[in-house]
């Protein structure tokens, strides 16, 4: 067995050994490129199960173990670990998911020209993901959240030939970037407030969880100081778990490879957001107006983002519509008080949208297409993969006893008990759900096979494509996966997370009941809208008035930063180069130098304009002044 | 005569290789590079031993050797290292060495143009060596000088008026500093240019608040233009974009930092009360720096008129670490000069990779090149990230450190230089897409990717900035204990004037 002190280095650091070791040795091997990368998740994996079972073994949690990183006087960070229940769940999720999509990305991504770039990059994205998770401080954590932004423009362009994908790449950077702006003031004010008492300040989770709340019952710290950090570390939260507004790089997002889709934009780091939150949710837990923001902002995303996924035709556009709504009933979890319910859905959800995705992920690598008007009859062509697929919508209905139904009644619960808006909110937008997600089926799984118009889908060409099921690396993740998100309610995950303190909410029948019905709604009129034989246009279409086009143009969100962009990118720059250049350089700097001129013509005369003579006078200076240095001695 | 140390060495060996250079007949190409590679190899094998040996624990000025010259002015060659100028030094062999292996690329002239390339790099050792104050100012010149021959003969473009603008520029700024190193002389009343001497002064007997008052601001003008204090940021684009590109990296990665450097050692560290009178506003001015010139680079369509901007606005970040006046900030400060060096010069040196084979610099002819040169596109992403401020860089612990001081201190510029954070990425993404993304550009179709020792200077560049955003505490050791020193005087100054802004409270 080896040091639990050792588990955590190894587990974050094999992902990026397997990352360095390709980048070094493997560009031109896609065969080992795969091995190392695959090897790398899976000693994470199983350095992760090591630490579970240790702890659960032994106890002895938190753990936490620290080294000086930056370390002067006035500042301290350190790089350290912190193990907790929190810590421990997300560590196998992301493995666990992650190992997964690994070996889905082997089959999914064979033959394409950059094999071995792919795998570096996601095995970079591992190690950043993973440090995001074991960080026991907000600067480490902010490292890691930075580079998680990094691997994911990286995987986002990773066909970056491609203009679109190119740009959406940079589109979830810089949004990202606009977000972390409000995210790095928080944290500078977080530091600040920890040495309100003027105490040594710290980034600590564990240091500032004991300290805050206790400055707040000494009345030290007013409460709107905290109410301004917890919201401007939010503002973090926003960016990464694409909230509203800022939801809008994640839908572009898409233009990455499927598997990629699966791992980070729908399963871990869109989620980290939400683990941040978890993990410094001493901020906000005695705040209420905090709280209050924090569940608007995630019902408002839940809703909207649900509206827009009705009127997609892609299907990974869909399912990223579907995540974005369903991080907005993670983030409204949080804002109703509860972390443990939030990390309860960010779980399953990990299970059933990665499986959702790897779905379409198999569909598109067959059929070339991601439009779910030139897919159908997938039940008859690709039987393991539809099946799946409908256990993965299922989970995302909410629908018992898939696992879906549970951690989204705890919310529904919870809302429920806080505030009728909010409930009434995420009920409609379970409703919605169900009726996109029935859509999608119906349309894509169930119906009819529908003629492929044009090929598109991954640029990684594959000539003829085979028929049939996809290989069995790609079936394996998806039928793991497909059990996770059917079971995923019974394997004592909320109650893992409090650990025995205290209980997990009981099922509110009531509530439960309702949600289900709303679910059942959904599906019923997606049913008779898409259910239909012989349907080729979407009926949603022809709705009357500009409510559809609205919904189509994403509320003009896009086109609304898009103008903001081109405010600073354009329109500013330019004018502040036009003063640059006409201002300071044409009548400031030549105006003097005309002054000058004639002190400058004098100049001129020792200017022959011959290299040899300045060098000559050069090389005779230096020895004269060599020969005064050393002759003096 | 005594046995010269290692420091006078350093200095030594750039100097006797560019004489012997002189000797070498200009068709024995090979040799004409071996010996200048020989001479700044030397340099970096000492600038390392010089980190290595020196002593942490005593700190202080070490490897003393001291010539004097003229007594009776208290001119003597004196040089040493404490811990601010020897991370700065290494930095500069570190480019010294990766310059020279850019140069041996200079197709026309290639003796002369290492020639004067070797005394700009002596010009750069000397005045992060020299402690004594003549010799600090005779090096400063000795560096700018030989810049006007290097742009004027082997540059591109509008190099003439680049040249021109960029001498005259350096050289009024250092008469300004000039004129206020004399009235430094004189204040004293030591009759001596030693700076340990005036150092050892000023902590005892503080110079006049009076004289503090004028001669601090004509230090940070002076130095300050070549630190692109805006507005005097001007001449910096344009002479990059002219600039062969090997001095584009010694300039934007060492010859900016001598004026940090300058500014830190004779302004902030002999005149502290000064100092504090006059930072609040230049840290507003280091706004601007960041925001007005990152604004101004996504306006460029000059690959180097972007990195060249770019470089102006990152100074915002040094200006703005200098004007906080705390322990973190100054800390940080050094450690971002040591950062920003390496990460300009890699810029540029990569630029002019693919200039020198599609002989165009516009961003529009540029496009998609990643797929043709990957290995010069990796670097020039990681570049652009460790630019962005992107963590795993050395840069990001530097700005890290300049922001949380000026949060303590200057808090409303922070936010700005924070926002500068979002700027920098924007354009640098911008760059990114559209030289290295997209369809490629016939102008690359015949692009050859950087092959075996070719790679070299990149590695070694992008390397350090890894192992040391890595490891910080490479550095900061011995930044903070030849900080310490300063900011005791620092300290001691603000004693002695009642802070105006009162207690400092919190929320």
């Amino acid at each position: 067995m080896v040091d639990p002190r050792l588990l955590p280095w190894i587990v974050l650091f094999a992902p990026f050994l397997a990352s360095v070791l390709i980048c070094l040795f493997s560009m031109k091997s896609p065969r080992l490129a795969s091995g190392l990368a695959v090897a790398g998740i899976l000693v994470s994996l199983a350095g992760s199960a090591a630490l579970f079972l240790h702890h659960s073994a032994h106890g002895g949690l938190p753990a936490e173990r620290s080294f000086p990183w930056i370390e002067i006087a006035g500042l301290s960070v350190d790089f350290g670990f912190l193990i907790d229940r929190l810590s421990l769940l997300m560590l196998l999720v992301v493995t666990g998911v992650g190992s997964c999509i690994f070996f889905y990305s082997v089959g999914y991504m064979k033959g394409d020209s950059s094999f071995p770039r792919y795998f570096a990059s996601l095995s970079f994205f591992a190690f950043s993901m993973l440090g995001i998770v074991l960080a026991n401080n907000f600067v480490m954590l902010f490292v890691f959240w930075e580079l998680v932004a990094v691997s994911s423009y990286l995987l986002i362009g990773f066909w970056f030939e491609k203009p679109s994908a190119a740009d959406a790449g940079n589109k979830a950077f810089i949004v990202n970037r606009v977000a972390d702006f409000g995210f790095v003031l928080g944290i500078f004010y977080v530091w600040t407030l920890s040495g309100a008492d003027g105490g040594a300040r710290s980034f600590g989770f564990t240091h500032l969880e004991s300290i805050l709340p206790e400055f707040l019952a000494k009345g030290i710290l007013a409460p709107t100081a905290l109410v301004i950090a917890s919201l401007l570390v939010f503002c973090g939260v926003i960016g990464k778990s694409a909230q509203f507004p800022l939801y809008i790089w994640l839908p572009d997002a898409m233009e990455g490879p499927t598997p990629v889709s699966a791992l980070i934009h729908a399963a871990t780091m869109v989620a980290a957001g939400v683990y941040l939150m978890s993990r410094c949710f001493f901020l906000v837990s005695g705040v209420p107006q905090a709280l209050g923001w924090i569940a608007a902002t995630g019902a408002l995303t839940a809703l909207l983002a649900a509206i827009l996924a009705v009127a997609q035709n892609d299907i990974k556009k869909i399912l990223a519509y579907s995540t974005i709504s369903q991080l907005g009933y993670m983030v409204l979890a949080l804002g109703l008080g509860s972390s443990t319910v939030a990390m309860y859905h960010l779980t399953t959800h990990a299970f059933f949208k990665a499986l959702l995705f790897l779905g379409a992920g198999a569909v598109i690598h067959r059929l070339g297409t991601q439009d779910i008007w030139e897919m159908g009859a997938l039940l008859k062509r690709m039987p393991v993969t539809a099946v799946t697929f409908l256990v993965g919508t299922l989970a995302l209905c909410g629908l018992p006893p898939f696992s879906g139904f549970f951690s989204k009644d705890e919310i529904l619960t919870l809302a429920h008990e806080h505030n009728r808006t909010l409930y009434v909110t995420a009920l409609f937008t379970a409703f919605l759900t169900a009726f996109y997600m029935g859509r999608a089926s119906w349309i894509a799984v169930l119906g009819p096979e529908r003629k492929i118009k044009h090929a598109h889908g991954p640029s990684h060409g594959h000539g003829d494509r085979p028929r049939g099921e996809a290989p069995l690396v790609m079936l394996a993740p998806l039928v793991l996966l497909a059990c996770l998100a059917a079971a995923g309610g019974f394997i004592g995950i909320p109650e893992f997370i409090l650990g025995g303190h205290g209980h997990a909410a009981p099922l509110n029948l009531p509530v439960a009941v309702t949600s289900t019905v709303a679910a059942l709604l959904g599906i019923a009129a997606a049913t008779a809208l898409f259910g239909k034989k012989g349907l080729s246009a979407d009926p949603l279409a022809r709705a009357p008035g500009k409510a559809y086009a609205f919904i189509v143009n994403k509320y003009y969100l896009d086109d609304l930063f898009s103008a903001i962009a081109g405010f600073f990118q354009n329109a500013l720059a330019k004018i502040l180069f036009w003063f640059d250049w006409n201002i300071l350089i044409q009548k400031g700097v030549n105006g003097a130098a005309g002054a000058t001129s004639r002190a400058a013509s004098l100049m001129r005369r020792a200017q022959t304009g011959r290299v040899q003579d300045y060098a000559t006078t050069f090389g005779f200076g230096f020895v004269v002044l060599a020969y005064f240095m050393l002759s003096k001695g | 005569m005594p046995h010269p140390g290692p420091v006078s060495l350093l200095l030594l060996s750039p100097a006797l290789g560019g004489a012997i250079l002189l000797f070498i007949p200009k068709d024995r190409v090979e040799w004409l590079k071996k010996t200048a590679l020989a001479a700044v190899s030397v340099s970096l094998a000492l600038a390392v031993f010089l980190f290595c040996r020196y002593d942490r624990t005593a700190g202080g000025y070490q490897f003393i050797d001291k010539i004097d010259w003229v007594p009776s002015l208290g001119i003597a060659y004196h040089v040493g290292v404490d811990g601010i100028n020897l991370v700065l030094l290494l930095m500069t062999a570190v480019l010294a060495f990766a310059g020279v292996w850019v140069s041996c690329g200079v197709k026309e002239r290639l003796k002369e143009y290492l020639v004067f390339y070797l005394f700009l790099i002596v010009g750069c050792f000397g005045v992060l060596s020299a402690l004594n104050i003549f010799f600090i100012y005779f090096f400063y010149e000795t560096a700018v000088v030989p810049v006007f021959p290097l742009i004027g003969v082997w540059g591109s473009g509008n190099k003439e008026y680049a040249t021109m603008k960029l001498t005259l520029y350096l050289t009024l700024g250092a008469v300004l500093a000039l004129v206020a190193l004399l009235a430094l002389y004189f204040t004293t009343g030591l009759n001596t240019f030693d700076l340990t001497a005036i150092e050892a002064a000023v902590r005892e007997n503080p110079l006049p608040l009076s004289f503090q008052r004028w001669a601090f601001p004509l230090i940070l003008v002076g130095f300050g233009v070549i630190l692109t204090l805006w507005p005097f940021h001007t001449w910096s684009p344009m002479g990059y974009a002219a600039a062969p590109t090997s001095v584009s990296m010694l300039h934007a990665g060492v010859l900016k930092k001598l004026g940090a450097y300058a500014i830190i050692r004779l302004g902030i560290g002999l005149m502290p009360q000064g100092a504090a009178l006059w930072m609040p506003l230049v840290s507003w001015i280091a706004v601007i720096n960041i925001l007005y010139c990152g604004f101004v680079a996504y306006a460029q369509k000059d690959l180097k008129f972007i990195l060249g901007y770019s470089s102006c606005s990152h100074m915002g970040y040094i200006l703005l670490g200098l004007s906080c006046l705390t322990p973190v900030a100054l800390n940080g400060t050094v450690f971002f000069m040591f950062a920003h060096g390496l990460m300009a010069a890699l810029g540029f040196a990569l630029v002019g990779f693919i200039y020198d084979q599609t002989h165009t610099r516009l961003l529009e002819d540029w496009g998609g090149f990643g797929k043709k040169i990957p290995f010069v596109a990796t670097i020039f992403v990681m570049t652009a990230m460790a630019s962005s401020g992107v963590p795993g860089f050395a840069n990001f612990i530097g700005e890290l450190m300049i922001l949380l001081g000026a949060w303590d201190t200057r808090r409303w510029q922070a936010v700005g230089a924070v926002a500068g954070l979002v700027v920098t990425a924007g354009y640098m993404l911008k760059t990114v897409r559209a030289s290295m993304q997209g369809p490629l550009s016939p102008r690359g179709a015949s692009l050859l990717d950087a092959k075996g020792w070719q790679r070299l200077p990149y590695l070694l560049l992008i390397a350090l900035l890894i192992l040391v955003g890595f490891l910080p505490a490479l550095l900061l050791p011995t930044i903070s204990k030849g900080t310490a020193p300063i900011l005791e005087r620092i300290h001691s100054a603000q004693a002695q004037v009642p802070s105006p802004g009162g207690p400092r409270h919190v929320a």
